[in-house]
């Protein structure tokens, strides 16, 4: 294929720079939400996640010391101080009204109409000179335009995880997601081999209604679960939510691992059934390691469902502190955090790191299992 | 399971003639038995270990889902062993008592799934069908009531017209940007990694893709500075700012953008495979002929793909009937962006009317099955 292509440099250098515009495209929503959960909460609102690593610009009205503090110098009476709390930034100019908060640069000398001389210098010292000594405990107001150096912190990461719930509901998620994983291809995979190497009447009935109930939309089971749950007092439990998401992957489960088990060479289940295993144990020792892969395709579409979900979560699981899940925080935080944009960053980055990691780790296997089955009922 | 034992193992020889009455009777109890072990097990161990345990959020998690899955192998390993002691594969009458053993088994291995399978799913369709003819607490009958007034409700229609508009671009675009994504990165040495990189937003949430769009389509009043992605472009193009969003008609399309973005990948894995799968004669004939990489893109490649396009698109467009979370996460339908799925959760939480909500429901699966069976049927079709 590299034929066509390889003889027209112009046409390489295009579909390079196509691919390239592609990947930055697709990737640069999730690198902004990276960027901006680690930085500062009060640059997040100021200034655009790509100039996260140029220093920002910052409009400070600052309070000098009160005049009473002045002390007399050479006649006149003279305040020192520094606008920065912290130490942090740099003055690239200040006023004294808030008509004109950039009049003068820092270093110059502003005079007031009160004949005080204000000084401010790059690194947030000031200086004011009263003629007279001074009265009042309220300090003159400076207006400052600081640039201030990038700041990053694991800050949001520390609020989110252990003040707003969120470290919680990472735990709530863990515990809905690994039986909802297991539990799903483990029945299935019993179920599979039965359907692909034991013989029972109404075989091929049966696996047609399951490959049928492929066409189920999750919304039609949502009502009639909830009611029967509340009339036999399943409630809200993870119980309830598991076998809720066991029964939705059931039959993606059984049609893929039944297509996969099916194809396994019949001579070594023959000739182990010669020997006198039972199918019990054929399943145990031949069928399950065999069909490994198929398996851990199966593990990662289920598991990526079920820790992304929020609907199945929302319906069978409560919407209190104890229960609530991270997609279910996350939507939560969008409705009363909507705003603070620190807190949903870094609150969106702990809920896709963990199907990011599976997702690289294991691609390979989430490849096969789309080419071998792209149906996904539920 | 030892106790169990005796009775059985004498009520069954003497039942006499193999009739198969004796087992499926013996089957369902032989699985309820399974069942009750594994139950009787996990609550017992859940008893003994959370005695011992000290109290601990993180522990407390592990135990329950370490005993959900004992509970499932539990059943698995007791009944058969159960069905092994009933009808042991030894004594006098062995080949009788593998036969049995043999009819009895794949009811045991089949059993859970066919449970699960019946209260979740087929259950669920009869019920809410019936459901659907009944008022809001599913106490009254009302008749056709609901869908009279699902005919002439003005937010259904909104979200008809929605969905029409999202099954209309989605999977289109998801499908188009995935070809072109296919047919670039199999020609480049890092095509892999761009791969990667494209395919990853398969693995974010709706709900976590809805909260990285919604920083991108971010909104400050005009004058200050923008810190959404989308608006940042715009004024420095020298566009004002708008909150994309609100904007009525237009922001269902900024809302597809984030499905879009997610069902990318999916098409390209799919379809990246379908090119690979291209006879290579095929090609050179047509390079031979002098075509260029454009013709022998669409003109060779692209028709002997077809049949997987239309798998991918259909897919997507199931996936698409479906679109919830993030209509829910990003509007929830405010500002004329109302889907089906959306709305008819809608009444089923803050309506409270399940006899509403179920005619919903059953809309968008009538929208569903035949996409779904021509999907399905023509998945079988490519395989073989």
């Amino acid at each position: 294929m590299n034929g066509a292509v390889g003889s027209r440099p112009l046409l390489t250098w295009a579909v390079h720079i196509a691919v390239l515009l592609l990947v930055t495209a697709w990737t640069i929503p999730t690198l902004g939400i990276l960027v901006s959960s680690f930085r500062d909460k009060e640059q997040i609102v100021v200034s655009g996640w790509w100039t996260a690593f140029l220093p920002s610009e910052r409009n400070i009205v600052a309070r000098a010391a009160p005049p009473d503090e002045a002390t007399e110098e050479n006649g006149r009476w003279v305040l020192r101080g520094n606008i920065f709390e912290d130490g942090a930034g740099s003055v690239s100019a200040f006023g004294v009204s808030i008509q004109r908060p950039t009049e003068f640069a820092p270093g110059d000398a502003a005079e007031t109409r009160g004949g005080e001389i204000i000084t401010v210098q790059e690194n947030g010292d000031y200086v004011i000179s009263y003629p007279q000594r001074p009265e009042g405990s309220r300090g003159q107001r400076l207006f400052v335009t600081s640039l201030e150096a990038p700041k990053f912190t694991t800050e949001n990461y520390r609020t989110v995880l252990f003040s707003e719930g969120l470290g919680r509901s990472f735990i709530n998620t863990l515990t809905v997601t690994i039986p909802a994983t297991v539990i799903p291809i483990l029945i299935a995979a019993y179920a599979a081999y039965a359907l692909a190497w034991m013989q029972f009447p109404g075989r091929a009935l049966l696996l047609a209604t399951i490959v049928g109930l492929l066409v189920v939309p999750l919304q039609m089971a949502l009502i009639p679960l909830l009611q029967l749950y509340n009339n036999i007092g399943v409630g809200k439990s993870y119980i309830g939510i598991w076998l809720a998401h066991t029964g939705f992957g059931l039959p993606l489960a059984i049609y893929l691992l039944r297509n996969y088990i099916a194809g396994l060479p019949r001579e070594i289940i023959e000739s182990a059934r010669v020997d006198g295993a039972t199918d019990f144990e054929i399943f145990g020792k031949i069928i399950l390691p065999l069909s490994f892969p198929a398996l851990a395709s199966f593990a990662i579409f289920q598991f990526l469902w079920v820790w992304n979900d929020l609907l199945v979560a929302m319906v069978f699981l409560g919407n209190n502190e104890e229960q609530l899940v991270m997609t279910g925080r996350l939507r939560e935080l969008l409705g009363s955090r909507g705003g603070d944009w620190e807190i949903l960053t870094a609150s969106a980055f702990v809920a896709i790191v963990v199907p990011i990691i599976v997702f690289f780790a294991l691609q390979r296997y989430l490849v096969r299992g789309l080419l071998t089955g792209s149906v996904k009922g539920g | 399971m030892a106790v169990s034992r005796a009775p059985v193992t004498h009520a069954v020889t003497g039942a006499g003639a193999v009739s198969n009455l004796v087992l499926a009777v013996a089957s369902l109890f032989v699985m309820a038995a399974g069942l009750a072990a594994s139950i009787v097990l996990a609550v017992a161990a859940y008893a003994v270990l959370s005695f011992i345990l000290p109290q601990s959020m993180l522990l407390r998690a592990v135990l329950v889902m370490v005993l959900g899955v004992t509970a499932c192998v539990g059943y698995f390993w007791s009944s058969n062993k159960l069905l092994d002691t009933i009808y042991p594969a030894s004594g006098e009458n062995i080949s009788a008592n593998l036969n049995k053993a043999n009819a009895i088994r794949p009811w045991l291995f089949l059993g859970p799934s066919l449970i699960v399978l019946g209260v979740y799913l087929v259950y669920p369709v009869i019920n809410s069908a019936i459901i659907s003819f009944y008022g809001p607490n599913s106490q009254n009958w009302v008749g056709t009531y609901n869908y009279e007034w699902l005919a002439r409700d003005a937010s259904f229609r909104e979200s008809m017209r929605n969905n029409i508009l999202w099954l209309i671009v989605v999977p289109a675009a998801s499908t188009f940007f995935g070809l072109i994504a296919a047919a670039l990165t199999d020609r480049i040495s890092w095509g892999n990694i761009a791969k990667s990189l494209i395919f990853m937003p398969m693995a974010i949430s709706f709900v976590g893709a809805s909260v990285i769009w919604k920083f991108i389509y971010d909104y400050r009043p005009e004058g200050t500075e923008q810190i959404g992605l989308l608006n940042a472009i715009v004024t420095a193009f020298g566009g004002a700012p708008q909150a994309w969003i609100t904007i009525p008609f237009w922001n269902n399309f900024f809302l597809m953008a984030v499905l879009t973005w997610i069902q990318t990948g999916f098409a390209m894995v799919i379809l990246s495979a379908a090119l690979r799968g291209i006879p290579e004669e095929t090609i050179e004939a047509a390079v031979i002929d002098g075509a260029s990489p454009f013709q022998i893109f669409y003109k060779i490649k692209v028709p002997q793909i077809w049949g997987t396009i239309a798998v991918v698109w259909t897919t997507i467009t199931i996936l698409v009937l479906k679109v919830f979370d993030i209509v829910l996460a990003m509007t929830n339908g405010q500002w004329g962006t109302q889907v089906l799925a959306n709305y008819m959760f809608d009444w089923m939480f803050r309506g409270l009317d399940f006899g509403r909500a179920s005619t919903i429901a059953l809309v968008i699966m009538i929208m569903v099955v035949p996409i779904m069976i021509w999907n399905i049927r023509e998945a079988r079709k490519e395989r073989q």
